[in-house]
């Protein structure tokens, strides 16, 4: 156990020293790496921000139902009653014609218009609350609704909730994307990177077979470098958007608040951040053991076979 | 400790490199195998550390079948021997430590110990001194005298040589064979390939000519 350890010691060693031991070759790919894995990364941050305005800035999704203009009060009640029985529907209000008729009057201009009409052109309105606030379910319940008898038209204003919906849903198949392409991406450059490190060490590596190194010995560095490079890299792209994030904030709130909306960018959340740095290194060590299967196979085991 | 029962070995396009072979080696032997250049000297102690294998005969080393050994147990079987190469195979990236350094870290030797034991095969040949320098600022004879001291560091119970008093002038040669005598002397079996047999007048003699004992 302890040899084993100590054996893993020395190859994460060995890596760091390879590493530092090119540190402009290292720079370099720690920067593409980084660059690639910030617009995933980035996009990521944009859509959870996205999400997590329209949770706090949504107004409860409503049906409104608006009554035929020649449905009686006894019309109304028993609708009213039905909706009460109701499993889909959480809470109600019954909005008289006559409320509305006095809530546009005392709205500014539009006074005169109403007073030139005949009669109250407002129906009767019942406001619903749904139980369940998907945008299918209301759909569903808007169907349901609009056979009723007396009901004239059934308005759903979760329009805006299922663009929303449609946008977010592009927008992390857009995140989803950038990370398989720029993944594939890390992957090649690591690829390489092990590549070169095997070609400049073929000396070292030749030796140490003949000095009765097993293949798994001779592996190892090179795949505590790939998971080095991976994780390093996924920590400059961290960076990268933790840097966006700031310096995109003021911007931003700016212009939200134009729009009278309180937005403050947040920098990647933990999980995510997490799950940026697990992908990194886990594809930096994919790429390393791609590499190795290339490049050690066959002339490696010249002796071993 | 080695035999070679009829052992043969041919190269891919038909070039017989050793041809019915047989001999014996017992522990703690110190023979020399002489012969032109070219006669298979390299390509029998290939086979002896499992570099090579043999296409026709047996090669036994410690019991163990080199033709049927399982190219897991290759590394294992040549952490018991102690290579000198032709080429010596110093690496130059590093300093004279750090190459007698790599064979125990291969075995995973614990490092303590380890350091220890490297200074020790450095002041057996005479090299205590200069473990810190490079490779390259190393004589011929003090890098001959560096491959000799990375192979008898982890104490190996067969030390092969490839030609290791060649291109050395006639004091350092003397050095080098020396040296080897000195491990025989404690005990572990020698084998070493050289065209210059008068380093070793009372070693066991065997003679290549053209792959075949004569």
């Amino acid at each position: 156990m302890s040899t084993w350890l100590a054996q893993h010691g020395a190859a994460f060693r060995a890596a760091l020293r390879r590493l530092a031991a090119s540190p402009v070759n290292t720079l370099l790919s720690l920067l593409a790496i980084g660059i690639a894995l910030a617009l995933p990364a980035g996009g990521q941050m944009l859509v959870a921000n996205v999400l997590q305005l329209a949770r706090d800035s949504a107004p409860t999704p409503q049906i409104s139902l608006f009554l035929d203009l020649d449905a009686s009060k006894a019309d109304g009640q028993s609708l009213l009653n039905r909706l009460d029985n109701h499993s889909g529907i959480k809470t109600f209000k019954f909005i008289p014609r006559e409320d509305t008729l006095a809530r546009m009057k005392s709205r500014e201009g539009f006074a005169d218009v109403i007073e030139a009409l005949p009669k109250n052109p407002f129906p009767d309105t019942i406001i619903a609350l749904p139980a369940n606030d998907r945008p299918e379910a209301m759909e569903k319940l808007a169907a349901e609704f609009r056979k009723w008898p007396k009901v004239a038209q059934v308005q759903l204003d979760s329009d805006w909730a299922r663009r929303l919906a449609a946008l977010i849903k592009i927008g992390r198949l857009t995140v989803a994307l950038l990370a398989l392409l720029l993944g594939i991406g890390l992957i090649a450059i690591t690829f390489n990177t092990i590549r070169l490190q095997v070609t400049t060490r073929r000396a070292e590596i030749e030796l140490s077979r003949l000095l009765g190194a097993t293949n798994a010995f001779i592996r190892r560095p090179f795949h505590y470098f790939g998971i080095l490079l991976g994780l390093l890299g996924g920590m400059v792209a961290w960076l990268a958007v933790a840097a966006a994030t700031w310096w995109l904030r003021e911007p931003v709130a700016e212009l939200a608040s134009l729009y009278n909306i309180d937005l403050i960018l947040q920098p990647l959340a933990l999980p995510d951040s997490a799950l940026l740095l697990a992908a990194a290194a886990g594809l930096g060590w994919l790429g390393a053991s791609l590499s190795l299967r290339q490049h050690l196979a066959g002339e490696g085991n010249k002796g071993t076979d | 400790m080695i035999k070679f029962d009829h052992a043969s070995k041919r190269f891919p396009p038909g070039m017989d490199a050793l041809v019915d072979v047989s001999f014996a080696v017992a522990t703690g032997e110190l023979v020399i195998i002489g012969g032109h250049s070219g006669a298979g000297k390299s390509t029998l102690l290939k086979l002896i550390a499992a570099i090579e294998r043999p296409t026709g005969g047996a090669v036994l080393v410690n019991g163990q079948n080199i033709g049927s050994l399982k190219r897991s147990a290759v590394p294992y079987l040549r952490r018991n021997i102690g290579l000198v190469f032709q080429d010596q195979k110093l690496l130059f990236d590093r300093n004279a430590f750090d190459n007698v350094m790599l064979p125990l870290t291969i075995s995973g030797f614990p490092s303590q110990e380890a350091k220890r034991r490297v200074q020790a095969a450095l002041d057996k040949v005479g090299l205590l001194e200069r473990q810190r320098a490079m490779p390259i600022m190393l004589s011929g004879g003090e890098q001959q005298r560096l491959a000799i001291a990375r192979a008898v560091v982890s104490r190996p119970s067969l030390l092969l040589a490839d030609e290791p008093t060649a291109h050395l002038d006639a004091e350092t040669a003397a050095d080098v064979a020396r040296i080897f005598l000195e491990f025989h002397a404690v005990g572990v079996t020698t084998l070493i390939a050289t065209y210059d047999n008068s380093l070793f007048p009372n070693a066991r003699q065997l003679t290549l000519d053209h792959g075949r004992l004569r």
